[in-house]
This record gives C-alpha cells, structure tokens and sequence, in this order.
C-alpha cells in the first residue's frame, strides 16, 4: 500500500466523524443554536426577568410593547415577557417528554410487529385501533377518571404534568409504529440479517445490532415532527381547560388566551405562535443534521 | 486438488430435503398450497471438496444453499454436519453448532450492514461464540483480513466505502472468523465484475487449500463451477436431476436437462458454431404446481410415457454418477434411447 493509507491509519473515532458531519450541516449548527438559546432563555430567564408571570396590574392592561413590558401585558395586565418565559418551560419539557414517550412505544412496537411475525397482526390491529379512536372524547375520559388522583399523588402541578405527557405519549405513538414496522419488514429481507442469523445472533442482539440503527432516520424524522405535535396537543389540551390551571401560562395556553384579542393586540398571538414555530423549525433542523450524521453512507461525503 | 479415488470421510449428508413455503390466500389467509422449492434432494459433500450446484434462476439453488445452513425450518428431511443431525433442531439448540458452518453471500452490498464498520462485521461472530478481549478480537479480524487480501488499516471503515470485490472480501473474512469446516457460497461471485470474479474464486481456492475448507459451490456460471467444483449437482425445478465429478458431467452429460443446459454455454470463438445446440421450449413450470412425473417432462426433448407417470427415482446408475431419468432404468433401453 501507498504511504497516504499508511499514513491514515490512525484510528478515526466514530463520534468525532458523527460530530464533523454534523457541524458540515448549516441548517442543523443553526437550529442547534437557536434551540439552545431557546432552552437557555426559559431556565435562566425568568431568573433575571424579575416580574413574576402572574402578577397582576389592572392598571397596565392590554399594553402594547414598551422598555417596562418588551412584548406588551393581557387583559389583566400581567407581563407577556415573563408569561413566554415561564410557559417555555412546560411546553418544551412536555414536548420533549411526550416526543420521547411516544417515540418509544412506536419503535417498540413497531419493531415487534415488524420482526416478530406472530406478534405482526395483534399488534397492528391494535395499532389501528388507537388510530381510529377519537382521541378529543379519549382525552375527556382520561383527564377525568385520573386528574384528581394524579393531582392528589403529586400536586396539580406535577400531576397533571404527568397525564398531560401521558395522554400525549399515548394517542401519538401510531404513526411511528407504522413507519417503522414497515422499515424492519424490508430489512429483515435483507442479507445482512440473513448473514447474522447465519452466525447465530439471537433476536435482541440482532435487533439492537442491525435493525435499530438501520430504522434510525425514520425515527429521527418522526421525533422531530413529534416535538411539534406535543406542544401544539398540549395547547389543544389546555385550551380545552382539561390541561394546566389558569393560571399556569404555557405556550399553547398564552396563545389560546389571546385568541379574544388578537384584533385588539395581534402580537399577544405573535410572540408564543413564534416561540412553537421556531422551536419546532429549530428541532427538525437538529433531527435533519443528525439523521445525516449518523449515516455512514452520506457522512463524509 | 480432491482427489476422488481416495475414500472421503462424508461431511455433510443430505436426505429427502424439502422446503416448501406455504401459499395462503383468501381473507382468511387459508393455506391452499405450496411452493416446492427444495422437493426430496439427497447428497453427500465429501470432507475438503467443492460441490457446485448449478441450475437455472428460480429452481431453488439458494434455498437449498440455505435450508441446509437452517437458515429455514425445513419441512421435511434430514441433514448431518459431521454425523451431527441438524434437520430437526430447534435453533436455539443450532446456535453451538453455528461456528461450524458459515455462509459467503450473493450480493456483498446488501449482506454487510451498513451502519457497521468493518472491524464490527468481521468482528460479530467472535463477538457472538468467543470471550475474546476487545484487543484479542481487533488482533483476529486483522488476521482475517490479511488472509482474505485486505488493508489492515481499513478495519474502521463503512462498507460502501469499498469496491464490490473488497466487500465480498469482507464477507468471506467474516465467515471464515469461526475456523468454519464447511461453507456455502452462494453465488459468490454473480454480482462481481469478470476481472474480479477470477479474484474472487482464486481467493477462495487459496483459503481452501490453506484452511481445509469444504464448499458447497451455487452458481448459475457453468465455466466457474467447472474450474472451482470436484463433483457437480444439476438442480431442477426444486430436484437434484444429475450429480457426478466434474470431468465427467461437463464431457458426458447423462441426464437431458444437463445436456441442454451444457449446450447453452457461449462458445467465446466465432468460427466455431456449435451445430447440435438444444433448445428448450416452453417455460419452467411453476414450483407451487409442479408435473405429474418428472419435474422436466414438460420441456424433455427425449420424453416417454413413463415420464408423464412417474416420478424417476435418483440413483447411482454408473460409480460416482447419479441421475434421475428413467432412460437410465433398464440398462437395454438405455442403449436404444441414446441411439435414437
């Protein structure tokens, strides 16, 4: 061999490859960026922006964007600032817990059905079954048998934290389940299966060995979306009253309280409909970038 | 090479395999048929020989390849590994055994997992039946590599970061992990440039040779099995029809279908026509419905009526050289048939 391959035998890290072609996606350094300016913001902000959400100053109502109120105040004259700051908070981790709920029980299921044959049929008929159901009555039932016990075990924070991340997690795994069952039944057909049975992988390590990670961008994509749908249910969820108390702000809330007033002051609409938007946008960038980056085939192209 | 006059020990010994995969249809997915790939094969593979398994596309080569790996749960049959019954075993029971006999596949794209690299695929049979160290397993796919011809220093690299024969390298580097007795290549070489098939099969003669290995050889290339195979079997619609030593099935082809398929060979010199060419007509038929009789006696040039009824029986009609035919019954007839 030629001195340049000798020359770069040094053994290349796996992750340090996986972080270069990461960094090589623009769209996904942005996103990045923004997402953990975003997450900064709703951690240390309400720290240093010192009105608390809720209070209120009736005098101060339905201001528009001034030094003392940068985004203006509602109808009770509490701080849309502080209210964006604080509601960031539930609705990202909501988000991302509920993305990851539902994430799991999709790849879970959706790889048992696609690789075990006989488990195929009952669990997509189940599937179908949370697919069909109509999940606004779903959610009323399930808010109503179990909010008070859960807000009696944890408080009504936590408690409903809980259901609401629940409730979310569980009406939303369908679709995951769906893609990637289809993913594991074409590539199960594939050699490479077929050579690890040959060896004599038994099914977890097969699975967690040469199924998984060739599912991964399916399941990249559908997280991202995922954050999306988390937060945008939990608005649905709140805006119904079945969600948060009142006065207990969040994304989906903040803006499903403006709605009476968006004539009157469009950018109390504005400022949260922003916040989801670009933090979704932020999201699927990072779930792009690294889709990409955990592919050997695109990486280093 | 093999040497036929010495008396082989038997390594694997094949009887009345079948692999038949069941038609469902209707809504309520009610079995109403089968497709025979593998319909009642028998034969022995000699320790330290190549038997090459031709055959036309579809007439289940690769499924035989396959089922006697118990890559499939066969339907019927028994199969013996070094005097091992294997047909029968459950596959958790198989996994022990599995070190023995590995498989080199068709298409070296999509039988290396993408997502790994080299080091990883070389490296998951040791991972899977030894203890070895992270080091001491580092230390073997090396050592495997330069056997089959690789860079060492490319044991951190992605499979599609490879040539098609480099990855087919690969291939024959991870099923030679185990310190297998017995391969099966199955068609090894069919998705490899010309230049690189020679490669290839040299490869796999040197590791022979180096290693003791016995090969059970699936090709649809009658010229390459001639050059790598010691004895050849003739597969037909999911049936063995012949099986003899190479020399003497490429110069004295018994059954017709053999016949046929030895004159559809290329001829590489224009000058040279190759006046009696058989010519089949009409198609294979289909496994889920094979003839009544012989499997080929819809398309034998030299059909009888026996054909139609029944079913030749595979047997040794001369040392060394089976086939399955009536015209090979009554030696009396025999010599009539070929006459004509």
């Amino acid at each position: 061999m030629t001195d340049a391959a000798t020359a770069a035998e040094k053994p290349r890290s796996q992750w340090a490859d996986v972080w270069a072609q990461f960094r090589s996606h623009r769209g996904a350094m942005i996103g990045m960026g923004f997402f953990v300016f975003i997450c900064l913001l709703v951690i240390f902000g309400p720290m240093l922006w010192d009105i608390p959400p809720n209070k209120i100053d009736i005098r101060a109502k339905n201001q528009g964007p001034s030094l003392a109120h940068p985004f203006g105040t509602d109808q009770l004259g509490r701080d849309t600032f502080a209210q964006v700051l604080a509601g960031g908070r539930v609705s990202l981790l909501v988000g991302v817990t509920a993305m990851a709920l539902s994430l799991f029980l999709g790849t879970l299921v959706g790889v048992l059905a696609g690789y075990f044959k006989r488990l195929d049929s009952p669990l997509m008929r189940l599937t179908d079954l949370f697919l069909a159901l109509p999940i606004l009555p779903l959610l009323l039932v399930i808010i109503m048998l179990f909010r008070d016990p859960l807000r009696a075990a944890f408080g009504p924070e936590k408690g409903i934290f809980i259901l609401v991340v629940f409730v979310i997690g569980i009406t939303s795994w369908m679709h995951t389940a769906r893609i990637v069952r289809g993913d594991v039944l074409s590539l199960k057909e594939q050699e490479f299966v077929l050579a690890a049975r040959s060896i004599g992988t038994p099914p977890h390590r097969m699975i967690l060995r040469h199924i998984l990670p060739n599912v991964l961008s399916p399941i990249m994509v559908s997280a991202t979306l995922g954050i999306a749908t988390a937060i945008i249910t939990e608005s649905a969820i709140s805006f119904l009253g079945l969600g948060f108390p009142s006065d207990f702000p969040t994304w989906g809330r903040l803006l499903s309280d403006s709605t009476n007033f968006m004539t009157l002051n469009p950018e109390r609409v504005i400022w949260p409909g922003l916040a989801i938007s670009l933090t979704v946008l932020s999201v699927n960038y990072i779930g792009d970038g690294l889709r990409d980056a955990l592919d050997p085939r695109i990486r280093g192209r | 090479m093999f040497d036929l006059t010495t008396k082989a020990r038997t390594l694997i010994r094949v009887r009345g395999l079948k692999m038949y995969f069941p038609i469902h249809a209707g809504i309520f997915r009610r079995h109403v048929g089968d497709v025979k790939a593998v319909d009642d094969v028998s034969f022995d593979i000699y320790e330290g020989e190549t038997l090459g398994l031709v055959g036309e596309s579809g007439c289940g080569k690769s499924t035989c390849g396959r089922a006697i790996l118990r890559l499939y749960d066969i339907t019927a049959g028994s199969i013996q590994i070094d005097g091992q019954e294997i047909g029968d075993l459950p596959q958790a029971k198989l996994r022990s055994l599995r070190p023995a006999m590995q498989m080199v596949f068709q298409d070296p794209q999509a039988s290396l997992n993408p997502r790994l690299t080299v080091e990883g695929i070389i490296g998951e049979p040791l991972l899977e039946h030894t203890s070895m160290s992270r080091a001491e397993r580092k230390a073997r796919v090396h050592e495997l590599m330069d056997a089959v011809g690789l860079n060492r220093s490319f044991s951190d690299r992605y499979p599609h970061e490879f040539s098609g024969g480099q990855r087919q390298r690969i291939g024959i580097a991870r099923a030679l992990a185990l310190n297998p007795k017995f391969i099966v290549c199955d068609e090894p070489i069919a998705a490899l440039d010309v230049s690189i098939q020679a490669q290839v099969v040299n490869l796999l003669e040197d590791l022979q040779k180096k290693f003791g290995l016995t090969y059970l050889f699936i090709s649809h290339d009658l010229s390459m099995v001639r050059h790598i195979a010691d004895r050849v079997a003739v597969m037909y619609l999911g049936k063995v029809v012949e099986l003899a030593p190479e020399e003497a099935l490429y110069s004295d082809p018994l059954h017709p279908y053999t016949r046929a398929l030895l004159s559809a060979v290329p001829e590489p010199d224009p000058d040279l026509t190759i006046e009696d060419r058989i010519i089949l007509k009409g198609d294979v038929p289909s496994p889920a419905n094979p003839p009544a009789g012989c499997n080929f006696c819809t398309r034998c040039p030299a059909v009888m009526d026996i054909c139609k009824r029944e079913d030749p029986e595979f047997r040794e009609v001369l040392p060394g050289r089976f086939v399955a035919c009536h015209r090979y019954n009554e030696p009396d007839e025999n010599e009539n048939e070929t006459a004509a």
